[in-house]
């Protein structure tokens, strides 16, 4: 029982952050119907802007309260500019050209992300600079050697929140982590802000119209490329979101963890029914726990392998996704 | 390089609001319009008539911005908007209700509404034109908590005109509002439109219906294969031989 209960945790939590970056997938889709291929590289990228941030701030501030809001920040908006210049330079020029030439973009864009970040461009220092604090103080940087591409090889994530039990039952039958917590907590409040962003702003029923038919909207007097801007920050954004808790727990950062992340949460985008936002949080969160129950009853090898079975499954009984409809083609 | 416009009868003066010179129109290959020229006066009610194909739709969203002109000019109230896209044009009093009138099915019919009046920042004003929408449209209220997909389609057709004309339009577009719909619906929404016609909003028509249209409409430019052929006051074209043959099925 207690075993059980162990699962179900550590499936949430993994499950909450697969739905963050699923969610990019699905509001992507919803606006321009086009899967973004390069959103778990998105990711990634947004992982080592946090990376990068936390070792400039140093091993003290990187685990104080502010730290951690600078890191997220960083990332956050790092990305939403990332994502921002790849809608407007790759993805625009091709809006009105045939669907497979976006996707394919899109694929290339992954690669060009995934692998141009194994690449080990730096530059040796040393670098000094300062930024002048307002009361006369100044908070100053040194750094060795400036990174500019990380290079292949996985590096430690560091500990911007450190571990620790924060609910333990039994002789350590049930442990609950504060970043379990933590993560659970972010990626919820996210999950409901998108949800408000989306039925009860002006912004959101704009998205929804945009999401219907980009040209009809613009009837409305919409300003459709500014809103499918906003949408690509806005999921790139929760997608460095994802990635930082995904980087926490998984104590590791490689250039190739935005593929495999990425397909993880596009397929919990298509088990719940791409396009729509509550399907992704659930898809993502079945997806969370079978993973979660396959490793814990079975076989660690055995995890990839029953999360796609678990998908080809769900696209069976209903091919839409669990929460998608299949629009019949009106002629 | 056409031929010349064959004119009907004298135009009923109008102070000018819309005023379309030498549109063409290219989709790749093909020239859906190959020189139109036509004008709306400020109050008047236009129809452009003409065959499937002739390039009444493909004026309209070119008018629109929801089609980039290849060559031509078009200017409302005298200011050049041709190269101006369609969100640009609806602050400047343009309103088009499209083919197949494009509502959003996934939203509700008040929602729908308000994505008409998306622009307009007077809230409590637009209120009051929801009411005159319901007003003008009263089953429109009854389904207002409704989807807007579940409407039946004389009544979208009715939500597509109610949506345009909460953005407080100069310029009302409207393609084909009465396709597919039965004969007493498509009077309500005539007698409707000249309502609102009365009101000072002008509008941009397009039917295949040339009966329906040119009774409602103050002049008439009938379409042939993107090219203007002919013009005159709707009377007139109603009683001209040749739109009788081509259009009435005399």
């Amino acid at each position: 029982m207690s075993q059980l209960l162990q699962h179900l945790i550590n499936g949430l939590a993994s499950g909450t952050i697969y739905a963050l970056v699923a969610l990019g997938y699905t509001m992507v889709y919803g606006v321009l119907k086009l899967i973004n291929f390069a959103h778990g590289d998105v990711m990634m990228v947004g992982v080592y802007m946090g990376y990068a941030s936390a070792f400039a701030l140093g091993r003290e501030a990187q685990r104080s309260l502010w730290g951690v809001v600078v890191i997220f920040a960083v990332a956050m908006g790092g990305c939403a500019l990332l994502g921002f210049l790849i809608e407007r330079f790759a993805y625009r020029p091709l809006r009105e050209k045939p669907r497979l030439t976006a996707l394919i973009t899109a694929i290339g864009i992954s690669f060009a992300l995934s692998y141009g970040f194994q690449l080990d461009v730096s530059f040796d220092g040393p670098f000094d600079f300062s930024i002048a604090g307002r009361r006369g103080g100044s908070f100053d940087f040194h750094f060795d050697r400036l990174v500019l591409l990380p290079g292949a090889s996985p590096r430690a994530f560091p500990e911007i929140i450190a571990p620790t039990e924060w609910f333990i039952l039994g002789d350590r039958d049930v442990v609950l982590w504060n970043w379990q917590v933590i993560s659970l907590l972010i990626a919820v409040s996210l999950m409901v802000a998108l949800q408000f962003l989306v039925y009860r702003t002006r912004f959101g029923k704009a998205m929804r119209a945009v999401s219907w038919d980009h040209r009809t909207a613009a009837l409305m007097g919409i300003p459709t490329d500014r809103i499918i801007s906003l949408t690509f920050m806005l999921s790139s954004a929760l997608a460095a979101g994802a990635g930082l808790l995904y980087a926490i727990k998984d104590t590791s950062v490689t250039p190739l963890m935005g593929l495999y992340v990425g397909l993880k949460a596009f397929v919990a985008a298509v088990i719940g029914g791409i396009g729509n936002v509550p399907g992704a949080v659930v898809g993502a969160l079945l997806l969370g726990l079978v993973e979660e129950f396959v490793v814990g009853y079975a076989a660690s090898t055995w995890r990839d392998a029953v999360a796609f079975g678990f998908l080809i499954l769900v696209l069976l009984v209903k091919p839409g996704g669990l929460f998608g409809r299949v629009a019949a083609e009106k002629v | 390089m056409s031929e010349p416009v064959k004119v009907l009868g004298e135009r009923r003066a109008f102070a000018p609001l819309l005023t379309v010179e030498g549109l063409q129109v290219r989709y790749g290959a093909i020239q859906a319009l190959r020189g139109v020229s036509l004008q709306v006066g400020k109050g008047e009610m236009v129809a452009l008539i003409g065959a499937n194909g002739a390039g009444k739709t493909s004026t309209l969203r070119a008018v629109s911005g929801m089609l980039k002109a290849s060559a031509g000019r078009i200017t409302l109230e005298g200011k050049d908007t041709t190269s101006l896209k369609a969100h640009q044009l609806v602050p400047r009093g343009m309103a088009h209700a499209p083919e197949g009138r494009g509502i959003f099915p996934n939203l509700t019919v008040v929602e729908n509404l308000e994505l008409g009046a998306y622009l307009r920042k007077d809230t409590a004003q637009v209120l009051q034109d929801m009411e005159k929408g319901f007003t003008l449209f009263p089953v429109l209220k009854e389904r207002r908590r409704q989807l807007a997909g579940t409407l039946s389609g004389g009544e979208q057709q009715m939500l597509a005109i109610a949506r345009a004309l909460l953005s407080k339009p100069q310029l009302l577009l409207l393609d084909e509002p009465s396709l597919g719909l039965a004969p007493q619906v498509t009077e309500t929404i005539f007698r409707t439109l000249r309502e609102v016609n009365a009101t000072g909003v002008s509008v941009l028509l397009v039917e295949q219906n040339a009966h329906l249209a040119l009774n409602a409409a103050h002049y008439g430019y009938v379409l042939e294969t993107g090219e203007v052929v002919m013009a005159g006051p709707g009377k007139a074209l109603l009683d001209s031989p040749e739109v009788r043959r081509a259009y009435l099925g005399e």
